[in-house]
């Protein structure tokens, strides 16, 4: 345990560990000492000066060492000559710290003087007005009147583009280094900087493209001034404005704890709109940041385009029908088909509506399957990480595999984590068939070829994995489908119960899903659907004709039940349409991949008609004559409670239940810790594991074998990708990957393509448009198109593609 | 012996060849230390001698290299020839005129510390010098003075130099240990200090260029014979260079306690057109300004005599203010000087002297008014005590002593 130390701030005695500094340790004693470079998370700097204290120590005589005391027997303190920088200072046994005296606030009153004079003050526009650790300092501690002249105030540029995502007003900027800071210390994108220098130090973007960086918005969180600000909230609304609804994100597998911003306003109608996406603590989880994905892509469920009422096929189109005539016409198939019915979810879908479909469909005397192209969740429900787990505990000692997956594109903060970890000591092994950005982190990297994943995971870790005190493995689908994944998962399972990495905290398995509760629907049961082939096809929450138009066309007589946000290219097809309510129109809760239950909260009025899914799947078991108990998802989740023995003992209210994070944030705090919002609604509770696991882990059979002469054509996962929730994102949309197929540059010259090329691939029969990459860090051999392009390739790694034909580019 | 210690080229003609330097006893005593003394000896002569840091700051040199973290290797040694203060111009000549003296003392320093790739860094404009050293450099390896396996010892050395910018913040010590790992010139926190964490992390040992080129000769002629020359306060040697209104400006090698009187008017040949002295500014723009009384003028200096003036020699580079000056134009000067080098990374420093820039020209043109004189020592006051790094600090010393001692200068300039 750490040595703690004992001193005294503001006459209020208190013990930290050795190490702390003196602005964290008042911070902990409930005392503010205001700052505007130094954050809690990012090393110190002392730029600022605003948090100058007056820092006394006990005298000690020279030649015996002894404490001096004074003649009350109290020990002799000397203060320095000068104050010291709270944020830079360690505390130290017996240090007398003051920060109220009139010596120390009035050197605060003197740097706010110096800030406020050169900034513009232009709060009355200014985005940040309201929630401004310049304006509160200068409300609490600042002069009320300026000595200088205005004109002579230095004027700059106010609106410098920083990338699509972020702007710089350059004249509010404070140079306090905290956006270039986080961008090298913590997101490792050192594509900030300072220019020139003195009263012209200016903030310049070094990338090109501009800001490329999955992390930019924290900055926004970061910047204690209005100067860094998003293009998605720009002069949208003003902080007070705005209520708060604590959520989780949809995006990925990772659970990051939001916040969403909303305000009812004229120019959406007089409807309650969300205005931004903000992180909200979660140390097990986010910390305090979130990426730029789950900041920018919330704009899907406010989107005009979503399905508002139910529609029926008549004469061949789609048209709009009662909720009653269209629940009664699925109901009479879904009744009928018996065992020819096959229930397909998306892992999207919350925990509450997974359980009420499986309900209904075992009670059809249906199937249910999972629309994924990744398993595996059986066995990381059964070795995966449990409770007492925090990625942010894992260090020296430890060790990371990271395999088959680009775990930046893919979820975005384990990447950071596991980045984290990596700096904190763990030895961190990366195994993929091409260089990914988690490489530079990496003490191994690991290359094999596509197709030969499993072998790679024993050469990757045995040895490391051994000495390790703890053992986490990330594996992904890169370049797999079904079969392989559930191969590699089960080589990862191997190796951790082989080294003893399974049953504790801090060890075991994690799927890189694509989805945010893919993990939840493994625990709940559900299996990966193999075989789309059914009488009656009811499908929720995801696009299997989107991916593979070939799957509709080829069972003409299909009926398709679908219940979705759009008209996606399933819902196009299908005979009876149902709108679903989107995740922020409703509660429910997700379970992470790192299996941690979260709940989230309704934020927005539902669109139009459209009901919740698990309401939905209810209303259709009534006409079917089949009762499903409970009408909201508070009464659902105890029936998963008492049947899924993962979930015994977890309750809504366990959900909801929070404890103290350090760093402290929120509240008046918004110069300690930025404007990410404290969780007061629930840090969530981990999963137990499912120790006996499944009877036979599930499986989809072998991979099919390569042909050795031909280009293969492997999937992988972009972070802005094509799916269904990011497209209708405005801001993102200039950054979303569109058709490429990358080819390492001997494919290229042999398929005479060149980069920027257009050209159409060919994938078992059928073709699609898309842009040629080269790219030396693609294996030869290997054509990489991306998922969620509208190219039907669903997953098993071995399709053989061709080049067909060149088109001029 | 010499009658110069430093500026030896000043009575060895061609002592910047080598085989003059050589035949004056130049790199003896590097051999000696490297084949016959342990490092900790040549330290303990250093420390004993009572050298002192000749870049300002007047830290004890001896005592800077004992400070070596010796559990963390390898160490460097970093030579400070990034002469920017106004009014300091002795590194140059040194270098220019008598470089190996300078890079023996680099080398010597090396060993004690046990440094085995020493740089030296030059400011920007010294181009020339940098190119000139560079050549010495080569012809010391040449003659086997420098480079692996020296002497037939396990010792190897080699020494780089490294060229700056042009920004005075990277005379800083950690600016310039920033700059030379290629990032940004700007000050780290202290501590830790260079000895324990300093280039690349590393334990590191900055000293002037002057300072090292006393070295040689303190080790060779040992502690007592350079504790003989100087006074009681402050031993031996210093170059003094003197600028500003005096007939014969330029550098002076004198021992420390010399007076100011001497200095001014001995060597430096007394006032332009034989005008009255008015003040001094002892260690160039970062100074206090020091009225010319006789008790000042008779102020021997000494690190500790020029403190009782309420100054600090710092480099010792002495300008000198007549009656034609005005002290609203001086330091209309030095601010726009500390505006222009202020490096950005602390407020006081950034915005203080951003504004003081602005109160004195005001002042100076002739269009302040008594409440800007308050105003600008106001904000002086609000930069001290504040900064990050020294350079903040200076940048004030000039404002508030020329308001402070010479109030007519600033009645009169708000009433032009």
């Amino acid at each position: 345990m750490t040595k703690q130390v004992t001193l005294t701030i503001d006459n209020r005695e208190i013990s930290v560990p050795a190490g702390t500094l003196i602005v964290d340790a008042a911070k902990k004693a409930g005392i503010d000492i205001p700052v505007f470079c130094y954050h809690p998370k990012m090393e110190p700097v002392g730029m600022c000066r605003m948090c100058l204290v007056d820092v006394g120590r006990p005298v000690r005589d020279r030649a015996t060492g002894e404490l001096v005391l004074e003649e009350d027997g109290s020990p002799k303190i000397q203060f320095g000559w000068k104050l010291e920088t709270s944020c830079t200072v360690p505390v130290s046994e017996g240090m007398v710290v003051v920060t109220d005296s009139d010596k120390v606030e009035n050197s605060q009153t003197d740097v706010l003087e110096f800030l406020l004079t050169s900034h513009p003050l232009d709060c009355p526009v200014c985005d940040k007005g309201g929630e401004c650790a310049l304006q509160n300092l200068a409300m609490e501690h600042g002069p009320t009147e300026s000595r200088f002249i205005y004109d002579e105030k230095q004027h700059a540029e106010k609106r410098v583009s920083l990338g699509d995502l972020i702007y710089l007003d350059r004249e509010r900027c404070i140079q306090c280094a905290r956006c270039i800071r986080f961008q090298s210390e913590i997101a490792g994108d050192p594509v900030l900087q300072f220019y020139s220098r003195g009263r012209s130090t200016d903030i310049i973007t070094v990338s090109d493209p501009a800001f490329d960086s999955y992390w930019s918005g924290n900055t926004t969180d970061l910047c204690p001034v209005g100067a860094l600000t998003t293009a998605d909230f720009r002069f949208s609304a003003r902080p007070w404005e705005l209520k708060s609804a604590a959520s989780i994100c949809t995006h990925c597998a990772v659970g990051c704890n939001l916040t969403y911003n909303t305000r009812r306003e004229a120019k959406s109608g007089g409807e309650v709109v969300i205005k931004r996406a903000m992180p909200r603590q979660n140390e097990q989880v986010n910390e305090l940041w979130i990426c730029d994905k789950g900041r920018f892509a919330y704009h899907f469920a406010g989107s005009e385009n979503r399905l508002t009422q139910p529609l029926i096929r008549r004469d061949g189109e789609l048209a709009p029908a009662s909720w009653d005539e269209a629940l009664t016409l699925a109901a009479e198939k879904l009744a009928a088909a018996g065992n020819g019915l096959l229930t397909l979810v998306g892992g999207r879908l919350p925990n509450e509506d997974l359980y009420t479909l499986d309900k209904l469909t075992t009670a059809l005397g249906g199937k249910i399957g999972l629309y994924t192209y990744m398993a595996g969740g059986d066995l990381t429900a059964r070795y995966g990480l449990s409770a007492g787990s925090n990625l942010g505990d894992l260090g020296k000692g430890d060790a990371i595999l990271v395999v088959a997956s680009d775990l930046e594109e893919e979820a975005p903060l384990w990447y950071l984590r596991v980045k984290q970890a990596a700096e904190r000591g763990a030895t961190l092994i990366v195994a993929n068939p091409r260089e990914t950005k988690l490489d530079r982190y990496a003490a191994h990297n690991i290359r094999y070829a596509y197709g030969e994943e499993t072998e790679a995971v024993r050469q990757a870790a045995e040895a490391q994995f051994a000495e390790a005190q703890n053992a986490v493995i990330f594996f992904g689908s890169e370049g797999l489908g079904l079969a392989g994944s559930a191969a590699l998962a089960q080589a990862c399972a191997d190796l951790l119960v082989e080294t003893g990495h399974t049953g504790r905290p801090n060890n075991g398995l994690v799927g890189v899903w694509a989805r945010a509760n893919e993990q939840g629907a493994w625990e709940l049961g559900i299996r990966p659907a193999t075989d789309l082939s059914a009488d009656v096809l009811y499908i929720a929450a995801a696009d299997p004709f989107g991916d593979d138009p070939a799957l509709r066309t080829s069972n003409p007589e299909q009926f398709v039940i679908v219940q979705e946000l759009f008209l996606t290219e399933t819902a196009k097809l299908a005979d009876v349409v149902f709108p679903a309510q989107a995740q922020v129109e409703r509660e429910g809760t997700f379970t992470s991949g790192e299996r941690r239950v979260q709940r989230f909260y309704p934020v927005v009025a539902p669109k139009g008609e459209s009901l919740p899914d698990f309401q939905i799947a209810a209303k259709l078991g009534a006409k079917a004559g089949i009762e499903l108990k409970g009408g909201f998802p508070s009464l659902i989740f105890p029936q998963i409670a008492a049947e899924i023995p993962a979930y015994e003992g977890i309750t809504y209210r366990k959900l909801a239940e929070v404890a103290e994070q350090w760093p402290i944030v929120g509240g008046g705090d918004l110069y300690y810790g930025g404007t990410s919002y404290k969780n007061e609604q629930g840090l969530g509770v981990h999963l137990a594991l499912h120790p006996d696991g499944d009877a036979e882990p599930w499986s989809a059979g072998t991979a099919a074998s390569k042909s050795a002469d031909a280009l293969l054509a492997v999937p992988v996962t972009r972070l802005y990708d094509r799916g269904t929730t990011l497209t209708p994102s405005n801001v993102l949309e200039p950054r979303l990957s569109h058709p490429f197929v990358a080819l390492n540059p001997s494919d290229a010259e042999a398929q005479r393509a060149a980069d920027g090329m257009k050209v159409n691939v060919g994938v078992n029969g059928a073709s699609a448009p898309v842009t040629v990459r080269v790219d030396e860090t693609v294996p030869a051999g290997f054509a990489l198109l991306p998922r969620s392009m509208g190219i039907p390739l669903d997953g098993p790694t071995e399709v053989i593609i061709q080049l067909v034909e060149v088109v001029q580019a | 012996m010499s009658k110069h210690v430093l500026l030896r080229h000043r009575d060895i003609p061609d002592i910047d060849k080598l085989d003059v330097y050589r035949a004056n006893g130049g790199f003896d005593i590097f051999e000696k230390a490297v084949t016959s003394m342990e490092p900790t000896t040549v330290t303990d002569i250093v420390k004993a001698s009572g050298l002192r840091g000749r870049g300002g700051a007047g830290f004890p040199t001896g005592v800077k290299w004992s400070f070596m973290d010796n559990d963390n290797w390898p160490h460097y040694v970093v030579a400070n020839a990034d002469e920017s203060e106004p009014g300091t111009f002795k590194d140059r000549e040194i270098m220019e005129r008598n470089p190996f003296q300078f890079l023996e003392g680099v080398a010597i320093a090396s060993y004690a510390v046990g440094a085995n790739a020493a740089y030296i860094y030059c400011r920007g404009e010294f181009w020339q010098v940098a190119h000139f050293l560079d050549e010495k450099i080569a012809e010391a390896e040449e003659a086997g003075l420098l480079g692996e396996n020296l002497f037939g010892t396990d010792y190897s050395l080699k020494i780089y130099t490294h060229l700056g910018a042009g920004a005075y913040i990277c005379g800083e010590e950690t600016a310039l240990l920033e700059s030379m790992e290629g990032k940004r010139g700007q000050p780290r926190l202290r501590p830790p200090f260079p000895p324990s964490y300093g280039l690349y992390g590393k334990p590191t040992v900055v000293n002037n260029v002057e300072t090292l080129t006393n070295v040689p000769l303190i080790v060779a002629n040992g502690a007592d014979w350079y504790k003989s020359l100087g006074t009681e306060d402050t031993a031996g040697v210093k170059i003094f260079s003197l600028s500003g209104r005096v007939k014969k400006p330029g550098n002076y090698e004198l021992p420390f306690g010399t007076t100011f009187r001497e200095l001014i008017f001995e060597h430096g040949g007394g006032i332009i057109d034989d005008r009255a002295i008015k003040a001094i500014m002892p260690a160039g723009a970062s100074s206090s300004v020091v009225p010319a009384t006789d008790e000042a003028l008779d102020t021997p200096m000494d690190y500790g005599s020029v403190r009782k003036l309420d100054a600090d020699l710092g480099s010792a580079s002495v300008i000198v203010i007549d009656d034609t000056v005005s002290m609203d134009w001086v330091i209309n000067k030095t601010i726009h000087f500390f505006k222009h080098e202020s490096c950005g990374k602390c407020t006081p420093c950034r915005d203080g002297n951003y504004w003081m820039l602005h109160i004195s020209e005001r002042i100076h043109n002739g269009e302040g008014t008594s409440q800007d004189v308050e105003l600008l020592n106001s904000v002086a006051h609000q930069i001290q005590n504040k900064c990050l790094c020294a350079l903040g600090e200076f940048s004030i010393q000039a404002v508030m002593t020329s308001i402070e001692r010479f109030p007519q200068d600033f009645e009169l300039a708000v009433k032009r």
